[in-house]
């Protein structure tokens, strides 16, 4: 069912799609980062398309995978309540600059999800209104999914004083 | 010589209500949470203990139930209640998160609530049984009435010192 | 009456807001939580308050981040399935089946068991009805009815105690494995549940007819945090709260899983979104998950309750001791984790809060390259800043019962 979007995609952008994929039964599509905004404002706005919920917002860190062209790539998740299908954006991102636009003017409900993955990734998302941590805190150094953190680097807020016991 | 006596066994007078009347404060964070209600609901009944009566303020209440899981973030909440629960106070890690930080072993997670504050009761489990929630009550309700908790062991201490600095001063 | 009411509704006229009734003029901020009783879950709100009604709210989750995700990286397929019963741990079986699925999807095992879909859906259905007794047992108590809670939570211990029967344990079960389930329905689970789904349904009832003719509880959640159906759509809000909305979706109805397409149930959907209709639409879906079970029970068929699929099974114990081809497949599968083929996948299914969904990165071996829950209650919660605004503190109460934010699953 998807497919035609993928179609319609491919046939308004022609070269700004990177690729398309249909494999698990979750298509998905990879655009670059300067067309993020006009793809996906096409995806909202078009009656065909017309993508009107935010479903997951994240990043796929591919640090230390054989295959690597682009160490970060983000994920983002679309589904569409009058038409029943649903569509994957994939932007890869390269390292030294994490940033992309935000996409919570287009979808209220990513917000907070791109909030998360600030915090989670390190992702600069230009243009969010309220761009801060939102599960860990701020004097938490490091952003804890990327493949370099280390599993239990802890930066404790409170500790107990052991002397006096 | 009297005096010590009358005194031992008014402090043990006083353990014997103390361990029979728990406030407890359920410092209720995640999964346990769900066994803490079914502890207090009908079918285990912790009212059977004398400790029924959460108190939502830490100022009236004596028995702290750390309930789930505490994070880094959480750590500097759990600290300063504890601080304010009415003294004598007691502790309750209820949970193998509360007690060991359990399989969560990463950079959120506090390794155990003893990193923070005293402990004097450890339940396992993931989350324990009301069972064994039950028999964790009973233990403290034991260690209270023969005066064990650490914050009673610490008063007996600090009190013994300022007896000793007395005598020494005179 | 309207000095009554100044008094009640902080320090302005209602009827003239510029009349401040010689109080000063500032906005205060209050720090809510995170450790709350009126707030099932941490979360700690700052809110900047004029006289009783919020002006505006931070709301902060976070104080219970566990790490789900840097936890499954570390972990084999099989090994993550205790992690996701203390995602939403009020619904723990529907987190199960959810991660199954998503690896089943990348591994491409299509073809399930019938046995197995009937006894997935049975166990969904029963921690769904344990999720909305919950939900509405504690939000009963938070607004003062202390016995419809009570009533509740004793039926949802005659379910804890069934599931135990089935899994061995109260609360996380990890019941479900990858390509099927951990054994068989245990003996006579059929008739105990139809006994208690008999026992269940007079308790829902006598807990409604306290609840819905109660003053206070109609009074406080009638009209309170109300949402359009069109910003719930945008703020990808799922679940009961969406239904209550207005809007006619339900995983299990729109992208049928297992066998939902073979039962028969409806969808409760309501009307103007407030409390009230989240409250009325939980209520009628445990009775539509009673339903479900009660067909399944009818229909369920007898067989195997995994798939025969060497990759996912573990053989068996007499092959594992006596061959050492066994022996090397038990060693691999423990040691190294199921294999699942490179790629990527999203799964979702119907959780307890709205579509609950696992997306995976594989890269061949043996544990998820990223494993990443959407979780339901963390995009529901994001609503919550924009209905708490003018309301009243007291408001906050209902609105966060209703949201039925879950520490383990917005947090991770």
């Amino acid at each position: 069912m998807s497919k035609a979007v993928l179609d319609a995609l491919k046939s308004k952008f022609g070269d700004a799609i990177l690729e398309t994929s249909s494999k698990n039964t979750d298509e998905s599509v990879t655009v670059a980062v300067d067309k993020l905004i006009e793809v996906c404002t096409f995806l909202r706005d078009d009656e065909k398309m017309a993508f009107d919920s935010p479903v997951f917002l994240t990043c796929i860190d591919r640090l230390g995978l054989p295959v690597m062209e682009h160490r970060f790539e983000l994920a983002v998740q679309l589904r569409s309540f009058t038409k029943r299908h649903r569509i994957r954006v994939k932007v890869p991102m390269e390292e030294g600059k994490l940033k992309v636009p935000t996409l919570s003017g287009l979808w209220a409900g990513f917000n907070w999800l791109e909030r998360e993955t600030y915090d989670m990734y390190g992702v600069e998302f230009e243009g969010h209104p309220d761009l801060r941590r939102i599960y860990l805190y701020d004097e938490f150094k490091g952003h804890p999914l990327r493949k370099d953190f280390p599993k239990d680097l802890r930066f404790p807020l409170a500790r107990r004083e052991w002397a006096d016991e | 010589m009297g005096l010590e006596i009358t005194t031992t066994k008014l402090e043990d007078l006083a353990n014997w209500g103390r361990k029979f009347s728990f406030f407890t404060y359920p410092f209720i964070t995640a999964c346990c949470g769900m066994e803490f209600m079914s502890v207090a609901a009908p079918k285990y009944d912790i009212a059977r203990f004398g400790a029924e009566f959460p108190r939502f303020s830490p100022r009236q209440s004596d028995l702290m139930m750390v309930v789930g899981t505490i994070t880094e973030k959480q750590a500097p909440a759990l600290k300063r209640v504890y601080d304010q629960l009415a003294e004598p106070k007691y502790v309750i890690a209820f949970g193998v998160c509360a007690s060991t930080g359990g399989f969560y072993q990463n950079y959120s997670v506090v390794p155990g609530i003893d990193q923070i504050i005293p402990v004097d009761v450890y339940i396992p489990g993931c989350p324990p049984r009301p069972e064994q929630v039950l028999d964790g009550i009973i233990l403290l309700q034991k260690k209270v009435g023969e005066g064990r908790t650490v914050n009673q062991m610490r008063a007996r201490r600090e009190a013994m010192k300022d007896k000793q600095r007395q005598s020494e001063g005179v | 009456m309207s000095e009554l009411k100044t008094l009640i509704l902080g320090r302005k006229n209602v009827d003239d807001p510029d009349d401040t009734g010689g109080m000063p003029n500032d906005l205060m901020t209050v720090n809510m939580g995170p450790s709350h009783p009126a707030m099932h879950g941490t979360i700690r709100i700052e809110l900047t308050i004029d006289g009783e009604r919020v002006v505006e709210a931070d709301i902060n989750p976070g104080y219970l981040h566990r790490g789900f995700e840097k936890e499954s990286e570390a972990a084999t397929y099989t090994q993550v399935f205790p992690y996701t019963d203390r995602l939403n741990y009020v619904s723990p079986m529907i987190n199960n089946v959810g991660w199954a699925m998503a690896v089943e999807k990348l591994m491409g095992i299509d073809e399930l068991p019938p046995r197995l879909q009937y006894i997935r859906v049975m166990v969904s259905e029963i921690s769904r009805i344990t999720d909305h007794l919950t939900c509405v047992g504690a939000s009963a108590m938070e607004l003062g009815a202390f016995a419809p809670f009570l009533f509740l939570v004793k039926v949802r211990e005659w379910l804890y105690e069934l599931l135990e029967e089935l899994s061995g344990a109260r609360l996380t079960h990890s019941y479900v494995r990858v390509g099927g389930v951990a054994k068989d329905l245990s003996p006579k689970f059929c008739a105990k549940i139809t006994d208690i789904l008999d026992r269940m349904e007079p308790v829902l009832d006598e807990a409604k007819g306290l609840l819905n003719s109660n003053k206070i509880f109609y009074d406080r959640m009638a009209g309170v945090g109300s949402f359009t159906e069109d910003d719930a759509i945008a703020y990808g809000l799922s679940g009961p709260c969406l239904r209550a909305c207005g809007v006619d979706y339900d995983v299990r109805k729109d992208f049928p899983y297992l066998n939902y397409g073979d039962l028969e149930f409806d969808v409760p959907v309501g009307t103007s979104g407030d409390c009230l209709d989240r409250y009325l639409v939980r209520l009628e879906e445990m009775r539509q998950s009673s339903l479900i079970l009660r067909q399944c029970i009818a229909q369920i068929p007898e067989g195997p309750v995994m798939v025969d699929d060497p990759r996912c099974v573990m053989p068996e114990k007499g092959e594992t001791y006596n061959t050492i081809e066994g022996m090397i497949r038990h060693f691999k599968h423990i040691v190294d984790g199921i294999r699942v083929e490179p790629g990527e996948a999203y799964t979702f299914v119907e959780g307890g809060n709205g579509e609950l969904g696992f997306f995976i990165v594989a890269d061949g071996t043996g544990r998820p390259w990223k494993a990443y829950c959407r979780a339901p209650s963390f995009s529901n919660l994001q609503t919550v800043t924009k209905t708490i605004s003018g309301r009243l503190i007291s408001d906050i109460v209902p609105i966060f019962g209703m949201i039925n934010m879950i520490g383990g699953e917005c947090d991770k």
